[in-house]
């Protein structure tokens, strides 16, 4: 039998993979068409190496970034892999996570994205799904609502930051070579990260 | 002597920066061509460039020249899985002309600080004048 955490990590692998195409549509438009490529192929390997059996969180999660970081080779790469490096930090020694613990990994995930890629909120990039999911997340879990509705209302934000970027220009990354060009299209890295919210609260939510 | 390491997303741009480069060194000049994906595809693998960066430093320090976006990122995260045992710094500067640049003032025997603010002034070298 497979472990939750194993499961979970598997759910989100395979949404990227089953999306890998449109993606890398996406990335064709505003970049070098390889987005779903890249993260297609890290996961696969992802899902290849990880012990189905261990419930240690923070160490799957450290293996999945640093998996990441070797396989992708865009962008996402050393941004995903920080990211899931840094969230098996938050979750080192753990095998279950609290709404508590949620905040933290997504501080750490933020904080680990804006170290590597130096750009702010606003910027056409995944921070602008996953910052506005954080902040929605937290208000939930802090107004009391329960793990499902603060789940509900963390993909919403995101999806709705996905929305967003396609009304902004690109001033980080590939896509900053295009400018105003980069207006209409919704950033391939936001909507990976989009899936992988998804998957998380399809996968909690049962 | 100072090491170099080439970084970018493909493996014919970094080993062609490489031969380039060690024309305008010495035989015994440490310099690495980290380009692309250990299968070949085009991308950047930060552990490629960590192995890079072990094999090209001698005891006087590394300096990176690196391509676009994700070769700087990285670059970054293999400094800093290093650690302090390698004296590592990545140039602000143009992959080709600061990899020249490099690796002509590190076989003069100068410094890491030396090398990369070699590399980091192509930046400012007109081609037309
Ligand atoms: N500096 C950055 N900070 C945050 N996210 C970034 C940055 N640069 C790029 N990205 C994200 O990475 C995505 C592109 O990933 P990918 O196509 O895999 O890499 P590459 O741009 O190297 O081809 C973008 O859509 C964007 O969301
Ligand atoms: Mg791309």
């Amino acid at each position: 039998m497979s472990s939750k955490i194993y499961d979970c990590i598997e759910m989100i692998g395979n949404r990227i993979i089953e999306n890998k195409d449109f993606l890398t549509e996406l990335d064709r438009e505003i970049g070098d068409a390889d987005h779903g490529i890249n993260m297609a192929r890290g996961f696969t390997e992802v899902l290849a190496i990880l012990p189905k059996d261990s419930d240690n969180i923070g160490d799957l999660l450290k293996k999945t970034g640093m998996t990441l970081l070797s396989k992708v080779g865009g962008a996402s790469g050393p941004l995903y892999g920080t990211a899931y490096m840094q969230a098996g930090k938050v979750c080192a020694g753990k095998t279950a996570l609290t709404a508590q613990d949620g905040k933290a990994v997504f501080e750490a995930v933020i904080a680990g994205i804006q170290k590597r890629g130096k750009a702010v909120k606003g910027e056409k990039t995944m921070l602008d799904a996953i910052i506005p999911a954080f902040e929605a997340y937290s208000a939930a879990v802090d107004s009391g609502a329960s793990v499902n509705d603060a789940l509900d209302a963390m993909c919403k934000a995101a999806e709705e930051g996905v929305e967003y970027t396609k009304t902004i220009i690109a001033t980080k990354g590939r896509a900053s070579y295009l400018g105003e060009r980069s207006i209409g299209h919704q950033d391939p890295g936001a909507t990976s990260a989009t899936y992988t919210m998804q998957a998380v609260r399809d996968f909690i939510k049962g | 002597m100072v090491g170099i390491v080439i970084v970018s997303h493909s493996v014919k741009v970094a080993e062609g920066i490489y031969d380039l480069a060690m024309e305008m060194a010495s035989e015994n000049e440490h310099i690495i061509a980290a380009g692309g994906m250990e299968s070949g595809a085009i991308g950047t693998d930060a552990f490629r460039i960590m192995s890079a960066i072990k094999a090209a430093d001698t005891g006087d320090g590394v300096a990176v020249l690196a391509d676009l976006g994700s070769g700087i990122m990285s670059a970054e995260m293999a400094i800093e899985m290093l650690g302090d045992n390698i004296n590592v710094r990545i140039a602000d500067a143009p992959v080709l002309e600061g990899a020249i640049s490099a690796a002509v003032t590190s076989t003069s025997g100068a410094s890491l600080d030396e090398v990369i603010a070699a590399a980091e002034e192509a930046r400012n070298t007109s081609k037309l004048s």
